[in-house]
């Protein structure tokens, strides 16, 4: 069943190397979030090539969904005008597979609703085929699961779910216990979006968590400059970008690969400015 | 127990364990259940938990009850609706009238509980999402009587077209925050409070309006709320010697609903009618008919009956009623359709608004435009099941916030006296309209 990708791999084993590749280098991975089909489909395929072009080590390409209570307005504003340009749940399944087939490395980031309603096995045997390597889920906590880590594990790709501040020990324990790939660690509490500091309960997070598994921790929620990038690869194994990204997008590729670039850097503690 | 005017099981009774409650993990059979963000378990387990003391705790119950009698005026009257009854078939229509309770609806009994809760927790905010305005008012009002900071968000367009209850909350000393994200109704409302509530939960907590969302809200609505049927039961009971043949609700994200069908459950000769909001009918695709016109998803924390397209994208429903212009609903609505426990029934905007004038021109009673839909389903059962049937309606809620759509509808005032607003979209039957 388990979808071999050229080389015998599988998209688990791909996701692996991206972290133990940059552990190898000393350095953070650089994980970078933007939505299919912003500002179009063919818009945002390139707009993630440009992002994997200059640096960043994994892409999260969102899957626009109507209801998303975890975005704040900036990729809230994104993924409506996707949506309103009838972006479609194969259109995100396409634009993973243009970038799996130039060497890009993608999972996916989704609401649970599309995917249940797409078929969670369907969804995970169509997104392995498709060359993607995992799925986040910001909204299916492992409790109420009900066969998607059967699938993803089927199919070999990562379900991948989150951690926050305000997760307990308990909490943090069993849902590292079903995580592949790497963790989600929501830095602060409140939704996606830039802001100016990075939180200390992010490095409190990480710590949390190591105590738990040793997975990859990926560090998301408000990262947006070099010297923030930096700073969060100083204790985490990911650095996540989204809205900042996001925000560069609406200026065009260009912008996306000088902030990328920056971010890039940064994960590599080198970087000028904040 | 406290004891209430007329021997009437007060609300605390509510509470009381029953054999009807979800698993652990908040599901109703296959729905309910907690599809939400993880930043956001701790605190639905912390209501849980307090939830579950509470409930226990005679001081709680003591003063829950206290307010419902001497603050929001419980028990509600039963209303024996005579002259509505000619229109029905001759059956005989009970109106259960929560239209009478302070602020004017059964919102209140739902709040006073949750708010009593948040004092509970040491929290000093509240924040709730409103439709219609009736539960944005009633947790405005609570606030202001237990002296916690209030924010309410509410659709841009239902801000408009229920003017008059956000001056309402402004009055309570609320802050109502208009919506402009997505349709820019109840379920944006819904999106917005979620994403104050995880940056805000260590001293807020949110008042969720409905017997929807995750666990254990629809639970823990739903026991506020049970003493709607708990009253009736007895009153009806009492008054006539018999259960009735049928107890009629509307149902948006059916909190009404379920806390009048709740206490007749195992009642299984009386039967449970939900009436939807059918908007311009189901076949048109604008409505708001979860349960009839919708498939099974996940919206706003539980897996339930929801509009949604083939790709799992909600779909924006469309009634004239604002508070039942929801396009999902409560899970336990979803577990007792598909048991057959409860049946579902659509009512148009033409079929609510008929009934709507109706009861306001028979029985002297302005119901709330939500309300009417319950009144139309019980005038199409009587007509069906004839004189010797008993029927039990939950007026839900009264109709003044509603005089200015239903002005426009029935065409009785000169619109150059009204705000600019679009007429409604069908024009079809616009002779019936004539009050």
């Amino acid at each position: 069943m388990t979808v071999t990708q050229p080389g015998g791999s599988t998209g688990l084993t791909v996701l692996d190397e991206v972290f133990t590749t940059a552990r190898a280098e000393s350095r953070a991975a650089l994980i970078a979030y933007l939505p299919a089909g912003y500002p179009t489909v063919a818009g945002s395929t390139g707009l993630l090539t440009q992002a994997l072009d200059a640096g960043a080590d994994l892409v999260e390409v969102g899957l626009p969904y109507s209801d998303p209570v975890l975005d704040g307005p900036v990729i809230q504003h994104a993924v409506d005008t996707a949506l309103r340009g009838g972006v479609r749940v194969r259109d995100t399944l396409s634009v993973v597979e243009t970038l799996a087939a130039r060497g890009g490395r993608a999972v996916v980031m989704t609401y649970w609703n599309p995917v249940l309603r797409y078929g969670p096995e369907a969804f995970a045997r169509d997104l392995a085929a498709a060359g993607g390597l995992g799925v986040i889920t910001p909204d299916l906590v492992p409790d109420e699961e009900h066969g998607w880590l059967a699938a993803t594990e089927a199919h070999g790709i990562a379900p991948i779910f989150l951690i926050a501040p305000s997760s307990t020990e308990q909490r943090i324990a069993s849902t590292t216990a079903v995580t592949r790939g790497f963790l989600y660690a929501a830095s602060t509490m409140g939704v996606t979006g830039a802001r100016d500091a990075v939180s200390d309960t992010a490095r409190t997070l990480v710590e949390r968590a190591r105590r738990h598994t040793d997975l990859p921790v990926g560090v998301g929620l408000g990262v947006r400059s070099g010297g923030q990038a930096a700073e969060v690869a100083s204790f985490a194994d990911g650095v996540i970008v989204g809205s900042a990204l996001v925000s560069a997008a609406e200026h065009g590729r260009a912008a996306v690969a000088r902030l990328t670039s920056e971010l890039a850097a940064g994960v590599r503690g080198n970087h000028t400015g904040r | 127990m406290s004891t209430t005017p007329g021997g009437l099981p007060p609300a605390s009774a509510g509470l009381a364990e029953h054999g009807h409650n979800p698993d652990a993990g908040g599901h109703f059979g296959r729905y309910g259940g907690r599809f939400m963000p993880e930043a956001l378990i701790a605190a639905v387990d912390e209501v849980a938990a307090e939830y579950d003391k509470a409930r226990h705790d005679p001081e709680f119950l003591a003063e829950l009850d206290r307010l419902q009698r001497d603050y929001a005026g419980r028990p509600s009257p039963v209303t024996d609706a005579r002259r509505l009854s000619e229109h029905a078939g001759g059956a005989r229509v009970l109106l259960k009238r929560e239209d009478l309770n302070h602020t004017g609806s059964h919102k209140i009994n739902n709040v006073l509980g949750q708010a009593l809760l948040t004092k509970r927790m040491g929290k000093t905010r509240v924040i709730a999402e409103t439709g219609a305005g009736q539960h944005g008012v009633a947790t405005a009002t609570a606030a202001a009587l237990l002296g916690l900071d209030c924010v309410v968000y509410m659709g841009e367009v239902d801000t408009e077209r229920q003017a008059l209850n956000v001056a309402r909350m402004r009055l309570l000393g609320a802050e109502v925050v208009p919506v402009t994200t997505g349709s820019r109704t109840l379920k944006d409302a819904l999106n917005e409070a979620y994403r104050d509530w995880v940056a805000s939960v260590e001293h807020t907590h949110y008042v969720l309006g409905t017997a929807a969302g995750p666990h254990p809200f629809p639970m823990m609505v739903r026991d506020f709320h049970r003493v709607i049927g708990l009253e009736a039961r007895a009153q009806v009971l009492e008054q006539y010697g018999r259960l009735p043949d049928a107890v009629l609700a509307c149902v948006g994200g059916g909190s009404n609903a379920i806390g009048i069908f709740h206490p007749f459950l195992d009642d299984t000769a009386v039967r449970l009618v939900g009436c939807e909001a059918a908007g311009d009918g189901v076949d048109t695709g604008r409505h708001a008919a979860s349960i009839t016109g919708g498939s099974v998803g996940a919206l706003h924390g539980a897996l339930t009956y929801v509009l949604q397209d083939e790709d799992g994208q909600t779909i924006e429903s469309h009634s004239i009623s604002a508070g039942l212009d929801y396009p999902g609903v409560g899970p336990e609505h979803s577990f007792l359709r598909d048991v057959g426990r409860a049946e579902y029934v659509p009512v148009t905007d033409a079929e609510a608004m008929d009934a709507f004038r109706l009861l306001c021109r028979t029985e002297g009673i302005i119901p709330a435009i939500e309300s009417a839909h319950a009144v139309a389903g019980a005038v199409r059962l009587g007509r069906e099941l004839g004189p010797d049937a008993t029927l039990l309606v939950n007026l839900s809620g009264r109709g003044d916030k509603d005089v200015d759509t239903a002005a426009r509808w029935f065409d009785v005032v000169d619109p150059a006296s009204l705000p600019t607003e679009e007429p409604p979209a069908d024009d079809a039957g616009a002779g019936e309209r004539e009050l």
